[in-house]
C-alpha cells in the first residue's frame, strides 16, 4: 500500500472510532426512555408550535395562550413556524420539543406510530366534539388529541355568471344529476361550470357522496369499494360532457380552484372556508356558498382540521392539557375564527359560529356529514403517488386502475 | 573536452533524488513548518469532522436501521431496529411502491443529468470563448451578465419559471407568435423520448415490455418529460455561469505562443479549438463535469418548488425522494438508504469520466482506477 492509501485508510478508521464513541456517549442527543414528570404544581414554562395562515393567526394565538399564562403564573412561548412538518420532524429526534403543537388529521397516524404523541383525549372527550371530528383524530382506537378547528368543502356560486345563464334559487343543485345540468347551462366559451383541485382533497367530495371513502375507520384500505369508483367515474362523466375541469387543465391554469373562480373561468368551485380570504384578491366577484349536492348514497363532503397535539417527550404534560383544555373552549374558539376564519370544533361552538356568520352556514353543516383526511401511518408517498395520477384524470386516466394501484400500496404500506 | 561534456550530459538527464527528510520526524524548519500548518487547518478540519463526516456515517448507520425519528438511533431498540440491508433490498429487489417510485426517480435524473451536463459545460465554454475573445469590448459587462443567475436563489428564479412556462405564460405566448401552440409544460408528463419515438409510429412495442427492476424497458426509455424540460432550461441557463468562469480562467493559462504556433501551422479557428485548446484545458473540463455530476444527481431545489413530483412522478429526484420518506413518512432508514444509493452512482460515474479523460499513455487498465492511490502523477 501507498503512504497515500495508508494515511487514508487511518483518516478512516479514526472518523469510524469517533463516530462510534459519540454515539455510544449520546446521552444529550438522543431520548430513548419517557421523560419523567414535572412532578411540583408551580408554574411551568411551556413552547407552543403553530402553523401560521399569517400575523392574525399568530397574535391570536399568542394574546390566548398569555391569557392562560397570567392566570396560572407560568410561560408559554409561541413559535410560529415556517415549515412545521419539517420543524417537528427535527424537533422529534431531539429531547425537547414543544409542548403543544398544531398537528394536521393526515399525520396523526405516522406521529402516533413513531411515539411522538400523548393520547390525551379521554381528559378531555366530554368537551362535545364534533362526531366526525373525534373519528378523524383516532387512530388504533385511541382518541389522541383536542380538536382546535375544522374546516368544510361547500360549493361557491358566482352568483353574477348564475342570474347570466338564467338560473333561479330553485335551480341549486341538489343531487348529481342537477349538478350536471347545471354545470352544462354555465359552461360558454372560457367559462367552465365547474372548477375543482386536481388531487383527493376536492375528488373525495364525489366517493363519500358515493358512499366510498379510501379506508376504513378501522384503519384499513378500502380503495376498490364501489363508492370510491363511482365517486371518480362521476368526475370524469362531468369532464368528458366538458362541464367539469381541474385548475391545471383550465386555460390559462390556475393555481387552485379558488383562482379560477376569483378570474371569472370557473362559475362554479368547491373550496373551504379559506376562500373568503382568496377571493380578497379578487373583488368583483360576488358569490354565494351553498351545501355539496348528495350523491347515490347521501350527502358529503370533506374536513380538514387540525388538533393540538402535545408531545409524548414534553416533562409538563399535565400543564400542556391544561393549556389545551383552555384553548377549545366555546368562546376562545369563537375569537380565533373572528380573527381567521375557522370553524370550531365543538358543536356548541358551531352553534354559536353559524348564528354569527349566517352566510358560512353551508360550512357549518358540512361538519356534521364530513369525511376527514386518510391519518394512517406512513401513507404520504402513496397518497403522493395516487394524486399525481389523479391529476391524469381529464386525459384519459382509468379510475379503477388508479384506485386499484392506490390499494395495494396503501395495503403494503399499512401492512409492512 | 568530449569525455567531460559527455559526463556532464549524463549528470543532467538524471536529476538528482529529492531530499528525504519529509518523513523522518519533525526535524529543523521543515518540522515546525508542518506542525504550524497542521494546527492552522484544525479549526476547519474539526468543523468538517462533526458537521460533515461523523454525520454521513451516522447516516449509514441509520440506513441499516428502521428509524422513526424518535428514539435513539443507535440504541437498536424498538423504533430503531437493526434491519441489515433490508432498505438497500426494498430499493432494488423488492416488488412496492418504495422501488417502483425510486426507480423512476432515476430513471428521470439519469435523463436529466444526460441532457443538463453536456449541455452546460458546451454552453459554459462557449460562453468563456467568447468573453475571453482579445476582440470583445466590455468585457467585465458580458462577464456579469452571463454569470448572473448562478447568484441568485434558486427558490426565486423556480417561481419565476413557474409563471414563466404556465400554460398562458410568457413562454407559451412567445411560441404563438411563430404559429406554434405550446403544450401545457407542468401538466405534460410525456417523455421526449417517447414523443420521437411517437413521431415515426412506435407506440409500446413489444419489445419495450421487458421487466427491467419492475419499470419496463419501455418507460426507461422514456426521456425527460416536458415538466422535467422546464427544469432543465432552468438548470442550464443557472449554472452554466459558475462554470463559464471556471473556463475563462482556464482559457487565460493557455500560454499565448502555443495559440501563435497554431495559428502560424495553418490551423482554422476549430481546428485549434478541438486539437489545441480543448486538450490544454482538459483538467477544468474534467472539474466542471464532475461538478456537474454531482450537482445534477442530488437536484432538489427546482422539484420542490416546481411540482414535488408532479406530474405522474416524472419529475420526482432521488433527492427528494429521500426528503419524502424521512420527513413526511417518518422512514429515515429507507431515506438514508437511497441517499448512500446515489451517492455510490456518482462516484461510479465520476471514475469512468476520470478514466475516459486521462490521457491514453496515463491510462492503466480498466481496473486500476477503482483502486485508491496508484496513479502516477495524479493530481485528485
Amino acid at each position: 500500500m501507498t503512504r497515500r492509501s495508508v494515511r487514508g485508510t487511518a483518516m478512516v478508521g479514526m472518523a469510524t472510532a469517533g463516530t462510534l464513541a459519540l454515539g455510544a456517549c449520546g446521552g444529550g442527543g438522543f431520548s430513548s426512555s419517557a421523560p419523567t414528570q414535572n412532578a411540583s404544581k408551580g408554574p411551568v414554562k411551556l413552547s407552543v408550535m403553530i402553523g401560521s395562515s399569517g400575523a392574525a393567526e399568530t397574535a391570536s394565538v399568542k394574546a390566548a395562550t398569555s391569557a392562560w399564562a397570567s392566570k396560572t403564573g407560568s410561560t408559554v412561548e409561541v413559535i410560529a413556524a415556517s415549515d412545521l412538518n419539517q420543524q417537528l420532524g427535527q424537533a422529534f429526534a431531539s429531547t425537547s420539543p414543544p409542548d403543544v403543537f398544531y398537528t394536521d388529521a393526515s399525520k396523526i397516524g405516522t406521529y402516533a406510530k413513531a411515539g411522538n404523541l400523548l393520547a390525551y383525549g379521554d381528559q378531555v372527550k366530554d368537551t362535545g366534539f364534533i362526531d366526525s371530528l373525534v373519528t378523524a383524530f383516532t387512530y388504533d382506537k385511541k382518541f389522541y388529541c383536542a380538536p382546535k378547528d375544522v374546516s368544510t368543502l361547500a360549493l361557491e356560486i358566482n352568483t353574477d355568471l348564475w342570474a347570466k345563464a338564467g338560473l333561479t334559487d330553485a335551480d341549486i343543485p341538489k343531487d348529481w344529476a342537477g349538478l350536471e345540468t347545471i354545470a352544462k347551462k354555465l359552461t360558454s366559451g372560457n367559462v367552465t361550470g365547474l372548477v375543482l383541485g386536481n388531487d383527493i382533497n376536492r375528488s373525495g367530495a364525489f366517493m363519500k357522496q358515493a358512499g366510498g371513502w379510501v379506508d376504513s375507520p378501522e384503519g384499513a384500505f378500502t380503495a376498490t369499494s364501489p363508492g370510491a369508483l363511482q365517486g371518480l367515474q362521476e368526475v370524469q362523466k362531468m369532464m368528458k360532457a366538458g362541464s367539469l375541469k381541474f385548475n391545471t387543465d383550465t386555460s390559462p391554469a390556475t393555481g387552485w380552484g379558488g383562482e379560477a373562480f376569483g378570474k371569472g373561468i370557473a362559475a362554479m368551485t368547491m373550496e373551504g372556508n379559506w376562500i373568503a380570504g382568496g377571493m380578497k384578491d379578487f373583488p368583483n366577484i360576488k358569490y354565494k356558498v351553498v351545501e355539496l349536492p348528495a350523491g347515490p348514497a347521501g350527502k358529503g363532503t370533506l374536513l380538514f382540521t387540525n388538533c393540538w397535539g402535545i408531545a409524548a417527550k414534553s416533562p409538563n404534560q399535565a400543564a400542556a392539557v391544561d393549556l389545551v383544555k383552555s384553548l377549545i373552549t366555546t368562546d376562545q374558539q369563537m375569537s380565533f375564527a373572528k380573527a381567521f376564519g375557522v370553524m370550531p370544533s365543538t358543536v356548541a361552538g358551531s352553534k354559536a359560529f353559524a348564528a354569527a356568520y349566517p352566510d358560512s352556514a353551508a360550512f357549518v353543516a358540512g361538519a356534521s356529514y364530513g369525511q376527514g383526511p386518510v391519518n394512517l401511518a406512513g401513507v404520504d408517498d402513496v397518497m403522493a403517488k395516487f394524486n399525481s395520477q389523479l391529476a391524469t384524470l381529464g386525459k384519459g386516466g382509468d379510475p379503477s386502475a388508479m384506485l386499484a394501484e392506490l390499494q395495494k400500496n396503501g395495503a403494503a404500506a399499512v401492512g409492512g | 573536452m568530449l569525455a567531460d561534456a559527455s559526463i556532464a550530459v549524463t549528470t543532467r538527464s538524471t536529476p538528482p533524488p529529492p531530499p528525504r527528510r519529509r518523513f523522518r520526524g519533525g526535524g529543523g524548519l521543515r518540522g515546525h513548518e508542518g506542525a504550524a500548518g497542521w494546527l492552522f487547518i484544525t479549526p476547519m478540519v474539526v468543523i468538517l469532522l462533526v458537521f460533515l463526516v461523523i454525520p454521513i456515517f451516522m447516516a449509514l448507520w441509520v440506513s441499516l436501521t428502521s428509524w422513526n425519528g424518535s428514539v435513539n438511533p443507535f440504541s437498536g431498540g424498538p423504533g430503531a431496529e437493526f434491519v441489515g440491508v433490508k432498505n438497500y433490498t426494498a430499493l432494488f429487489a423488492q416488488d412496492g411502491l418504495t422501488r417502483s417510485n425510486f426507480m423512476q426517480s432515476i430513471s428521470n435524473t439519469f435523463w436529466y443529468v444526460l441532457f443538463v451536463v453536456p449541455l452546460q459545460t458546451v454552453l459554459a465554454l462557449g460562453l468563456a470563448l467568447l468573453v475571453s475573445n482579445k476582440l470583445l469590448k466590455a468585457k467585465g459587462f458580458f462577464r456579469t451578465t452571463f454569470y448572473f443567475p448562478s447568484v441568485t436563489s434558486s427558490i426565486a428564479i423556480s417561481t419565476v419559471f413557474l409563471f414563466l412556462f404556465s400554460n398562458s405564460g410568457a413562454v407559451n405566448a412567445f411560441l404563438k407568435l411563430f404559429g406554434i401552440d405550446g403544450p401545457q409544460w407542468f401538466s405534460d408528463s410525456r417523455g421526449l423520448v417517447h414523443l420521437l419515438f411517437n413521431a415515426v409510429g412506435v407506440d409500446n412495442p413489444a419489445w419495450g415490455a421487458h421487466d427491467i427492476l419492475g419499470r419496463s424497458l419501455w418507460d426507461w426509455l422514456s426521456g425527460p418529460s416536458v415538466a422535467m424540460c422546464v427544469i432543465i432550461i432552468l438548470v442550464v441557463w443557472t449554472t452554466s455561469g459558475t462554470f463559464m468562469l471556471m473556463f475563462i480562467a482556464a482559457l487565460q493559462d493557455v500560454p499565448v505562443d502555443v495559440e501563435e504556433a497554431a495559428a502560424l501551422d495553418g490551423t482554422s479557428g476549430w481546428q485549434q479549438l478541438r486539437y489545441v485548446t480543448v486538450p490544454m484545458i482538459k483538467p477544468a473540463i474534467f472539474l466542471v463535469l464532475t461538478l456537474g455530476l454531482i450537482g445534477t444527481w442530488q437536484v432538489f431545489d427546482q422539484i420542490y418548488v416546481m411540482g414535488k413530483g408532479a406530474p405522474s412522478g416524472t419529475t420526482l429526484s432521488p433527492a427528494y425522494l429521500s426528503y419524502q420518506q424521512s420527513f413526511g413518512n417518518f422512514k429515515y432508514g429507507s431515506g438514508a438508504a437511497m441517499a448512500f444509493v446515489v451517492f455510490l452512482i456518482i462516484v461510479v460515474l465520476t471514475r469512468m469520466q476520470r478514466y475516459v479523460l486521462t490521457d491514453k499513455d496515463e491510462r492503466r487498465s480498466f481496473r486500476s482506477i477503482f483502486q485508491l492511490g496508484r496513479r502516477k502523477g495524479a493530481s485528485s
